[in-house]
């Protein structure tokens, strides 16, 4: 869950003989153990993710011919419905899911942040169609809207990308465009355009620094949001296809094993919920980080 | 979600402008009238432009209508006579004239899965679906609802110690993982039940904790693990047989309400009417019940509302778990069989129930807020 932060009022007083590395240093000298789990937790997952094939024992859709195999020395957790390794299909699915999670939060940040500066810089109309059409798209569940564009424009990855990133920047958009519109009307930025500067300039050397942290916080928030969302659909069947191996799809296809009392099925979907835990301690730390100022815990 | 209570929040007045109201209360009433009339009129607006979108985007098919249909090898004759059997020769605004005029009367038309003669009719197909969901969600919002408030409440009187803490971190393990995990591990202990005895953890674990664990999974009532209702099952029938999807979608929603419910209460606990009532020795029950919760409930509206929302579409992934025939089940596979009529009526069906929960929200926020009713 996100807090709104005012970056410009909650500033830090500026120390002077504090380089940017001593500062991050400190920062995590002083973490919680919590967010070093959470950064622990986040690095592995990324060097398995980068490293997949180096790892993984077997190929992605390499079949053997015993399905459904018991965990055993030669197959660590066992085998599949069509005989392909568990373990392997873990290592890669973190490699798929991942990387289609962080491209979608990676679009969507882009495109929210940027219609968001661009209704709070032109205000008037240009805001008014924006907010409106934002509006518009937020009155529709977003699952059962992107179940809808899933079925028009067919399952593939890109369309899934792309119906995720869309229908999820609406988040970003409102946080930048109410962020922005309180920058906006700073002083700083008033000179800045008396001074004659490029509307450029102001908004990437005055307002996007200032409202940056926040928005970074809700896109690792986001980012567990679009992990659980591409999940929940390819365990739907609807979202990442075969052969592309996928946490949310191997709950699905090795469901049956969980009515003779093997948790192998639970596995990608206990490596879902580690990941979200851990990135949401990150950003519970990055918040605290920021918001400058120490709550009761 | 979060700025919206916090926007919420910031409009709520300590209770002293409340004086102001019985002065005026014949021009509140007639205020309170044209918000809502306004509301209403913008509910309605919306529910047109999102069923201009839901009908429009399906001219955004990629390739023919009828070849998505009927396949690529399809001879033209054939195309033609589906497309005229559709009516999709005719102009798109007469088409969503009759589709709407006829969605209005729930009559949505054909399903694509109806070949020749054999009508399959897509109101059909929704209706039994959707009592399904209806009776789910319901069931679960009596329970999870006022559960929920209540463990909030808790969760701000006892701020920071055990019970927060422990509802705290279970909270926040069950948001964070899938709802279809929250469901396999409720269905794998009810199958423990009987099998614990012959699985590899009672060989290995010591006898006592084995024999623990035993009889601990053995007090696990029997519940269904697949709940296949029949439309002529009894009431009671019908609630054993989804103990397990209601408890699934209960213990989300219960933690989302309960974490957003104590956000809302303990906002307000940082203001300074409350920080007055302290200082003038009010009891610190008499704080969150007297003070605070009055106030909240306009934050804790939306709260309900948001969640009421979210058990729409987490019906949808729960159904498909333990196979219950509902309107969300029957949304995924017409989504995987593009039979887009299907897609169209579940899609528009479950936009209006989200159209109608928020417009609930907003007039409980309005009646409930005594600022938004003073403008200045």
């Amino acid at each position: 869950m996100s807090t709104t932060i005012n970056p410009v009022t909650q500033r830090k007083p500026f120390k002077p003989g504090r380089s940017r590395r001593t500062r991050i240093w400190k920062a995590f000298a002083r973490a919680p153990l919590t967010a070093w789990f959470g950064v622990v937790v986040v690095a592995c997952y990324a060097v398995v993710a980068l490293f997949a094939p180096m790892i993984a024992p077997y190929g992605e859709a390499q079949v053997f011919p015993e399905a459904f195999a018991p965990w055993s020395s030669e197959f660590m957790l066992g085998t599949d419905q069509l005989g392909r390794d568990v373990l392997t299909r873990l290592i890669y699915g973190a490699r798929n899911t991942l990387g289609i999670a962080v491209i979608t939060t990676a679009l969507s940040f882009f495109f929210g942040v940027s219609l968001g500066l661009v209704a709070a810089l032109f205000k008037g109309w240009v805001d008014q169609v924006l907010s409106r059409s934002i509006d518009i798209v937020l009155s529709i569940p977003g699952l059962i809207f992107s179940l809808m564009l899933l079925a028009i424009f067919g399952s593939n990855i890109w369309s899934l990308i792309l119906i995720i990133a869309v229908l999820d920047s609406t988040n970003f958009y409102r946080l930048a465009r109410t962020s922005g519109l309180s920058v906006a009307s700073m002083e700083f930025i008033e000179a800045a355009r008396l001074r004659g500067e490029r509307p450029s300039w102001i908004v990437f050397r005055e307002i996007l620094p200032n409202i940056l942290p926040p928005l970074v916080a809700e896109a690792g928030l986001r980012f567990c949001f679009v992990f659980l969302t591409i999940s929940a659909l390819s365990f739907l069947g609807v979202g990442i296809q075969p052969p592309t191996a996928d946490w949310g799809s191997m709950v699905r296809e090795n469901a049956t094993l969980i009515t003779y009392g093997d948790i192998t099925p639970l596995l990608p979907a206990a490596a879902i919920g580690l990941l979200t835990v851990a990135v949401n301690f990150v950003v519970d730390w990055f918040l605290h980080n920021i918001s400058g100022f120490k709550d009761e815990h | 979600m979060d700025q919206h209570i916090a926007g919420a929040i910031e409009n709520i007045n300590p209770p002293g402008t409340t004086v102001m109201r019985s002065r005026k209360s014949q021009g509140v009433v007639r205020r309170l009238v044209s918000i809502i009339v306004q509301r209403l009129a913008l509910a309605v607006a919306s529910l047109f432009v999102v069923s201009l979108i839901i009908f429009g985007s399906v001219t955004l098919l990629p390739g023919n209508y009828a070849t998505a249909v009927l396949g690529q090898s399809a001879t033209p004759e054939s195309v033609a006579a589906f497309e005229r059997e559709l009516g999709l020769d005719r102009p798109a605004v007469e088409r969503y004239v009759s589709w709407i005029s006829g969605a209005v009367k729930g009559d949505f038309g054909a399903s694509f899965t109806s070949r020749g003669d054999s009508k399959r009719y897509v109101s059909a197909m929704v209706a039994p679906r959707l009592f399904n969901t209806m009776f789910l969600a319901a069931i679960v919002a009596i329970i999870a609802v006022p559960l929920s408030i209540f463990l909030g409440v808790i969760c701000a009187f006892y701020r920071n110690g055990w019970v927060d803490r422990i509802l705290n971190s279970t909270t926040l393990t069950v948001i964070s993982v899938p709802e279809f995990f929250v469901a396999y591990i409720l269905t794998y202990f009810v199958i423990m039940r009987d099998n614990f005895v012959m699985t590899g953890w009672a060989q290995a674990l010591p006898t006592w904790l084995s024999e623990w664990l035993a009889t601990g999974f053995a007090a696990i009532p029997a519940f269904p693990i697949l709940s296949d209702v029949a439309p002529d099952m009894g009431f009671i029938d019908r609630l054993w047989m989804i103990t397990l999807p209601a408890l699934t979608l209960g213990l989300v929603t219960v933690a989302y309400m309960m974490r957003m419910t104590r956000a809302a209460i303990m906002n307000l606990l940082a203001t300074p009417y409350v920080e007055m009532a302290h200082l003038k020795g009010v009891s610190p029950f008499s704080i969150i019940v007297r003070h605070a919760l009055p106030n909240a409930w306009g934050p804790i509206a939306y709260v309900v509302t948001v969640n009421l929302a979210y058990l729409i579409t987490g019906v949808v992934v729960v159904e498909v778990v333990f196979v219950y025939p509902g309107a969300g089940q029957l949304l995924v596979d017409a989504v995987r069989s593009r039979d887009i009529p299907v897609v169209q009526a579940c899609t528009l069906i479950f936009a209006s129930a989200y159209i109608l929960l928020n417009l609930v929200t907003d007039i409980v926020t309005i009646v409930t807020n005594p600022r938004l009713l003073h403008p200045r």
